[in-house]
């Protein structure tokens, strides 16, 4: 029995290594989506600022969109975000911002601080919209074509090699 | 030239190690003295050329060698020296480097202080060090080679990420290293000890310095990188619960533990395979870092090399050395033989509970860092585990830790009278309770300061109980002075070591309630000329300037504080705009009167002249990085005592226990 004891830190290794070993065969930044393809889920989300609107589904009709979900905790949004100020500023999609789980106040400051790419943002405080669309973690962006389908998920902070690689090429197809 | 022969110093390091590795262990194996010698010159060979290896990379560096691919990617010739000598550690190949560098140096210090210690216990030791050795440096010269070349060679390079051009980051990853390989001793000489089926004082004696010393340099490393999450982030923030934050955090955790255990080693010569448990799991929890921020299976910004051939690397080294030493744990542990039993309410007793609950804490902290990473192998999903699972579940597991803190040093071992502890902490417990009110009533003594008074009553437990255990050692008030000043001045150092740590840790939680509960924060758009009042502050936006930097330009601006019309200072943060690479930063300036900082930042015109500033009163803050200075401190002291000086007491002739003689 004292020996079976013993064993048991080599055996909760294992099980720990086995998650690893499967680990490095996912790509956390390619997690799959269910809802590629399909309808973004219907919601209507009351504006983060109040100077710019909030985000409805409807709003996501008859033009190519990025959704891109973002957090005033979250590191990795804080890479990612002059990324998203230059793709805003260059004019080839529009990009709307959902503040996902989070404190008003700390949303506003945040893109004060880091500037606002967005021309509209929707306040989803306790992260019902990001259940919606299948948000594994923030940051999280969908890029929503003219009939409102989600058509790209890029999970985890975009790189300017996906963004020039993957993203602009799906953009220009999808804006014919 | 230089970079070839560096190279060239690596591969004869690894050629160094291998001999290091077989032959002193054949020879303890063999019981020929002439074998194991041969582990301190190894030691110190592989030492010299590591030296060189690393030595040749920051001569590159700092000669801005761009035909070297490393250096062309990291760094830039405007960069001023200091980053451009930090810039060796700054990236993925030269951190590496800069790892075995440490071990290295561990190494040499066992052969150069290790004089007095049983000859086959250094030799094995030595040995573990060098397969730890050898799997790191084949690491480097097979996935990551800093002295690759690049040809044609380009004019200049990328430049170091200006996140990083920090002084504080300059130097928090070689004292975080420093602990996390620190940890690599103790568990060379736990290996050593499975291998020759005996643990006693003389072992826990010489283990636990270096633990100790590998515990201070990782708090250290680690309120660096808080210190510079602070600063830089420039959210008033110090802790985010981020993966990487938590692979630093968890050895800590467990290393914390083993320094405890290692006592009770020592003295009462129990609890011994659990300190083994301890000494593998700390520098398993170090490797685990090593992968988690190397293999990219879980997001964040610090990962900044992932590679999954490096990855599977690591995880192979982790399955080797973790793997492997735990199954020499499972085979070997049961016959180490036990020394003293000791009573539940005991010295022990509390040393044993406060080590299940570090452990626990640990453990809930591996699980919520893993646990995206498990969610999706398993097709769960949609998880990501933030801050409030770390808050909901590490905190309540501290609360009895901290209340046993106090109580521990004041029992005694093997059995003691919980009853006697307690009346001579009377004194903490109206502490804890005048101060849990008092913290309760200035928070405004609604429902939500509960939380408050909570943190603050038990850091005044902890710290006046951690003084009166100090008052009860010299007898102050009870004997007289001249009696008390005589047991002042010799009572060892470590005790006065565990005084400054424990009141050291009192101060951080302080530090952690009072900035959850106090801070303010104004968040506004400023023209010159408007003054904000925050915490009884005005502070006045003066103007701002452009301000051009070696590498970077940067937006200055200028607030002229005062309190009640007094000048208190000028605060002057930045925000900067690096050329290469090009991105921008935020320096906070801080203004601190040890009670809390003034944190000013200024963020982005607003194109009608204004600009968007965020103005802090951050309560307490200064207590944390205080605190966990104190701690430092207090380590370094008990480091000095005299009895890690000495060395061991000769060894009892203890006999071997024979794992035949062990089938109980």
């Amino acid at each position: 029995m004292r020996r079976v004891l013993y064993l048991l830190p080599v055996v909760v290794f294992l099980v720990l290594g086995g998650f690893f070993w499967r680990g490095l065969q996912m790509d956390p930044q390619l997690i799959p989506s269910p809802m590629i393809d399909k309808p973004a889920p219907a919601f209507a989300l009351p504006p983060l600022k109040t100077d710019k609107p909030g985000l409805a589904s409807a709003d996501l009709q008859g033009k190519v969109t990025l959704v891109s979900f973002f957090a005033s905790w979250c590191i990795p949004c804080r890479a990612e975000h002059p990324l998203l100020m230059d793709l805003a500023a260059s004019g080839k999609v529009i990009v709307v911002g959902v503040n996902y789980k989070d404190k008003p106040e700390d949303g506003l400051a945040w893109l004060g601080k880091l500037g606002d790419p967005y021309t509209a943002i929707g306040a989803d405080r306790d992260g019902r919209v990001g259940i919606d669309f299948g948000v594994y973690g923030v940051p999280e962006s969908y890029l929503i074509d003219k009939q409102g389908r989600i058509r790209f998920k890029q999970t985890g902070p975009f790189t300017p090699e996906i963004i020039s690689g993957k993203l602009l090429p799906l953009v220009a197809e999808l804006s014919k | 030239m230089i970079p070839e022969t560096g190279h060239f110093a690596l591969i004869l390091a690894l050629f160094v190690a291998i001999v290091q590795a077989v032959v002193p262990l054949v020879g303890a194996h063999r019981g020929d003295r002439a074998w194991m010698d041969v582990a301190r010159p190894a030691a110190l060979a592989q030492f010299l050329l590591i030296g060189l290896a690393f030595g040749a990379l920051t001569w590159c560096y700092v000669t801005s060698d761009f035909s070297v691919l490393n250096v062309a990617q990291n760094s830039h010739t405007d960069k001023p020296m200091l980053y451009k000598v930090s810039g060796v550690w700054a990236n993925h190949e030269g951190s590496m480097l800069l790892w075995v560098l440490i071990l290295a140096i561990y190494g040499v210090a066992v052969s150069a202080f290790g004089g007095n210690l049983p000859p086959a216990l250094r030799a094995r030791a030595l040995s573990v060090q060098a397969m730890i050795s050898i799997g790191f440096i084949l690491f480097i010269l097979l996935t990551s080679n800093p002295f690759a070349r690049l040809d044609p060679a380009p004019l200049n390079g990328n430049g170091l990420n200006p996140l990083l051009q920090d002084p504080g980051l300059a130097f928090h990853p070689p004292f975080l290293y420093l602990g996390y390989v620190g940890f690599s001793m103790a568990f060379s000489f736990a290996i050593a000890a499975l291998i020759e089926g005996r643990v006693d004082a003389a072992w826990a004696r010489w283990v636990r310095p270096w633990t100790l010393a590998a515990w201070v340099f990782l708090t250290l490393g680690i309120a660096m990188g808080s210190w510079w999450a602070y600063y830089t982030l420039g959210w008033g923030g110090y802790w985010y619960w981020d993966p990487v934050e938590n692979a630093s955090f968890m050895p800590w955790l467990v290393g914390t533990a083993l320094l405890h255990s290692s006592i009770v080693v020592e003295k009462r010569d129990t609890l011994k395979a659990w300190t083994i448990l301890l000494a593998i799991i700390a520098f398993s929890m170090s490797l685990l870092g090593t992968f988690l921020v190397r293999s990219g299976v879980l997001t964040s910004v610090h990962s900044f090399a992932t590679d999954p051939a490096r990855g599977v690397f690591v995880l192979g080294l982790l399955f080797v050395c973790t793997g492997g030493s735990l199954v020499l744990f499972a085979i070997r542990a049961p016959s180490l033989k036990s020394g003293g039993l000791f009573a539940p309410i005991s010295r022990e007793g509390s040393l044993l509970l406060n080590n299940v609950l570090m452990s626990t804490a640990a453990g809930t902290v591996l699980l919520g860092t893993l646990y995206p990473l498990i969610a999706d192998a398993l097709n769960l999903g949609k998880v990501s585990v933030g801050p409030p699972f770390f808050n909901a579940v590490f905190l309540p597991l501290m609360v009895p830790v901290v209340v046993t803190m106090a109580v521990g040093p004041l029992l005694s071992w093997k059995r003691s009278d919980l009853g006697s502890a307690l009346a001579r902490l009377k004194l903490a417990f109206v502490a804890a309770v005048v101060v849990a009110i008092g913290g309760w009533l200035i928070a405004g003594g609604s429902a939500k300061p509960l939380l408050a008074a909570g943190g603050f009553g038990l850091a005044a437990w902890l710290f006046v109980g951690s003084l009166l255990e100090w008052g009860e050692r010299v007898r102050l008030f009870r004997a007289p002075l001249g009696e008390t000043l005589r047991r002042a001045v010799h009572l060892p150092r470590s005790a006065y070591g565990m005084t400054l740590a424990h009141a050291g840790l009192a101060v951080v939680i302080a530090g952690l309630t009072g900035s959850a509960t106090w801070t303010t924060e104004k968040i506004q758009v400023m023209r010159p000329g408007d003054t904000m009042n925050v915490a009884g502050y005005e502070l006045t936006l003066q103007g701002t300037e452009e301000v051009k930097g070696p590498n970077y330009t940067a937006l200055r601006a200028t607030f002229h504080t005062t309190k009640n019309g007094v000048f208190v200072a000028d605060l002057k943060p930045e925000k900067r705009q690096y050329t290469m690479p090009p991105r921008p930063t935020t320096d906070a300036a801080i203004h601190t009167n040890m009670i809390g900082d003034l944190y000013a930042v200024i963020g982005e015109p607003d194109g009608k002249g204004g600009f968007v500033t965020r103005l802090y009163y951050n309560t307490l803050v200064p207590w944390i990085f205080l605190g966990a200075v104190i701690m430092v401190f207090g380590g370094l002291v008990s480091l000095t005592d005299r009895r890690h000086r000495v060395g061991a007491p000769l060894r009892k002739p203890q006999t071997l226990a024979a794992p035949a003689a062990a089938k109980a």
